[in-house]
């Protein structure tokens, strides 16, 4: 039977955000096609999980609870998903565009000979062939692609390029069991241990991101950039001149060999906007540039600019909030 | 250990971009590079083979401008380029890809690991990573930030790989297909004489006949590029007599933005 299937990426029995955004936007591609949405939720002791993509949106769950899929793990993820795939032969498989959803997707569309759409950022279903847009060439141009309207077509959604519905804790569903296909002594990797980054937000999830550059200077002229990101729950985001300067690490970094983000407020401190920084964030809806010069290329791509000393400023900015806030 | 490398060649990531009337890419004068992201494959397969003994082979599918890059691999220090291509396979997706590498691996013979970039700078799907290693059936690992123990021995490899939440420590048999991150090394300068070298290399090239393999029907096609919406509006200079009454001015604004 025909559907629109989700893949529900967890840790530790936690949906990713963009799993939720995934789920909103498969509602509507599964609206336009008629016919139903699964959401696909694989893990160990995933009840809660399986609940809550009613709430989220789903009309079924398929579930896989088993010890062998406590972790996410290609071998028997993948395994169990081209057999869902191949048995029920789904119009549409969809899933967030994290590191394990692109894994993910990619090794079950080459098992199933499907297409793939990668990391998209509007996708449409008109017809039965998914169109999609994706960011190329290091976010200077769009393209449209096209998957083939016969068989079942993938496509991986990035973070926040798309809405979750509000949950709905009335809606529930039937609920699907099944078995996995590989047991533990047919799977080669074996996850030894995982060090949580704790106590900060994903930059590809933050609302609201502050970033630092090279004119930071020092590791702890970090420290306004921080106090304001603290008082508006954002995280924290550099240039890589400011990584590489050993200001902050490289997971901070934003941009073209760093990472691709679209928050709602972009606050960019003490940043030229270089073209490589642009590419990873000019599509954040509010842009907000602090820097000493009022040429700097930054100021093309912000709503807003203040032309002064980020080390005058972000204080300044950071007490307003926090009165504004009630902080 | 044999190491393979996958990369090709991308604009310079300044190049200012625009679409031609037929619908391609171009990027003025800017010359082509190699995918800054596989400057780290390149590196790492170096360091590895020096540690362990063994040769490095990069293979780029493509048309011939992208001997760039297998060149500047050369000029790193890779002991052989492949460049596999046939005019036939114009068109094909990324399940045409991975067949044809992973093919060209296979044809190979000896190779312990294939490396990849985190992503290509253009295109940047990733999926030709994972897609190659599932074609393979060999272990894969994805975002590889740091090889933590390497034993060709043994068949084993264990590393750590940066996904959303943390870092992961996973292990498993060679042979390995992974992709590597940003930060795993600092790739080398070319030396003069490996420019040398490279400026000399006849780099073969493997077409449809050479590899035996077949090229699935593409089952997704790219219709256009097109460039970004522009921005609306100017940008509001926010002037002010004091540092507080600028950061005032602002918070209002981005306040009636609702984005805070
Ligand atoms: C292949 C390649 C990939 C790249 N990838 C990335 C990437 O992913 N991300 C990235 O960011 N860059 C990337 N770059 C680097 C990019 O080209 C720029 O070098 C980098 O973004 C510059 O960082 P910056 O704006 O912090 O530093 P600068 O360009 O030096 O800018 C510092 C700015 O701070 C201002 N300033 C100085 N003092 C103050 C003060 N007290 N208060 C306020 N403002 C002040 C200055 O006016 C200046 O505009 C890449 C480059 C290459 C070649
Ligand atoms: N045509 C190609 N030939 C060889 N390697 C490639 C090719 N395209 C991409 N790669 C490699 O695969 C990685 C991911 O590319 P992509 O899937 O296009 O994002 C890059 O970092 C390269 O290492």
């Amino acid at each position: 039977m025909s559907a629109v299937y989700v893949w529900i990426e967890q840790f530790k029995g936690k949906a990713a955000p963009v799993a939720w955004e995934a789920l909103g936007k498969g509602r509507e591609v599964a609206d336009t096609l008629g016919v139903p949405l699964t959401a696909l939720v694989f893990g160990e002791g995933v009840d809660a999980l399986a609940a809550e993509a009613f709430h989220y949106g789903a009309d079924k769950v398929i579930q896989a609870d088993d010890s062998t899929l406590a972790d996410y793990r290609m071998e028997p993820y993948a395994a169990l998903l081209s057999k869902l795939v191949e048995d029920n032969g789904p119009r549409v498989v969809l899933a967030g565009a994290t590191s394990r959803g692109k894994e993910l997707l990619a090794v079950s569309a080459l098992d199933t000979g499907s297409g793939l759409l990668a990391d998209v950022l509007e996708l449409e279903a008109d017809g039965g062939a998914l169109t999609a847009t994706r960011s190329v060439y290091g976010g200077k141009l769009l393209s449209t692609v096209e998957a083939a309207a016969d068989g079942t077509q993938y496509a991986t959604l990035r973070s926040r390029a798309f809405q979750a519905l509000e949950p709905d804790e009335s809606r529930s569903g039937e609920i699907t069991k099944v078995d996995p296909v590989l047991t533990e002594d047919q799977i080669t990797v074996k996850i030894e241990s995982f060090e949580e980054t704790t106590g900060e937000i994903s930059l590809t999830d933050a609302a609201i991101i502050v970033s630092g550059g090279r004119a930071v200077g020092s590791p702890e002229g970090f420290a306004p950039v921080r106090a304001l990101a603290e008082v508006l729950g954002a995280a924290v985001g550099a240039s890589r001149a400011a990584v590489d300067a050993g200001y902050i690490s490289y997971d901070h970094q934003v941009g073209q060999t760093g990472k691709v983000v679209s928050p709602d407020l972009y606050i960019a401190c003490g940043i030229s906007g270089a073209i490589q920084h642009q590419a990873g964030m000019r599509t954040s809806k509010v842009i907000v540039a602090i820097n000493t010069d009022p040429e700097a290329p930054i100021f093309k791509l912000a709503q807003y600019g203040i032309v002064n000393d980020m080390f005058q400023v972000l204080p300044a900015l950071t007490e307003e909030f926090k009165k504004r806030l009630g902080k | 250990m044999h190491i393979v490398v996958g990369t090709r060649s991308t604009p310079d990531t300044a190049a200012k971009l625009d679409i031609a009337a037929d619908g391609r890419v171009t990027w003025g004068d800017s010359p082509l590079v190699m995918n800054p992201w596989d400057e780290y494959a390149v590196e790492e397969a170096l360091i590895r083979t020096k540690e362990h003994g063994g040769t490095v082979t990069v293979i780029a599918v493509g048309p011939e401008e992208h001997d760039e890059a297998l060149k500047h691999a050369i000029a790193m220090g890779a002991k052989s380029a492949i460049r596999l291509w046939d005019d036939a396979w114009e068109g094909m997706d990324s399940l045409g890809y991975a067949a044809v590498f992973a093919a060209a691996v296979q044809k190979l013979g000896d190779v312990d690991m294939v490396l990849f970039g985190k992503e290509a700078a253009d295109e940047a799907t990733d999926q030709f990573i994972f897609q190659t290693a599932r074609k393979l059936g060999w272990t894969l690992l994805g975002y590889v930030a740091s090889i933590e123990e390497l034993d060709p021995d043994g068949g084993t490899v264990k590393v750590a790989q940066m996904l959303e939440e943390g870092r992961q420590i996973a292990s498993g048999p060679l042979p390995v297909v992974m992709n590597v991150l940003k930060g795993i090394n600092e790739p080398r300068y070319p030396s003069f004489m490996g420019i040398r070298k490279a400026t000399k290399a006849q780099i073969p090239v493997w077409d449809a006949a050479e590899l035996g393999e077949d090229v699935p029907a593409p089952k997704t096609r790219l219709i256009a590029y097109r460039h970004l919406p522009v921005r609306e509006g100017e940008c509001e200079i926010i002037e002010a007599e004091s540092v507080e009454e600028q950061a005032r001015i602002l918070v209002e604004r981005l306040m009636a933005e609702k984005v805070v």
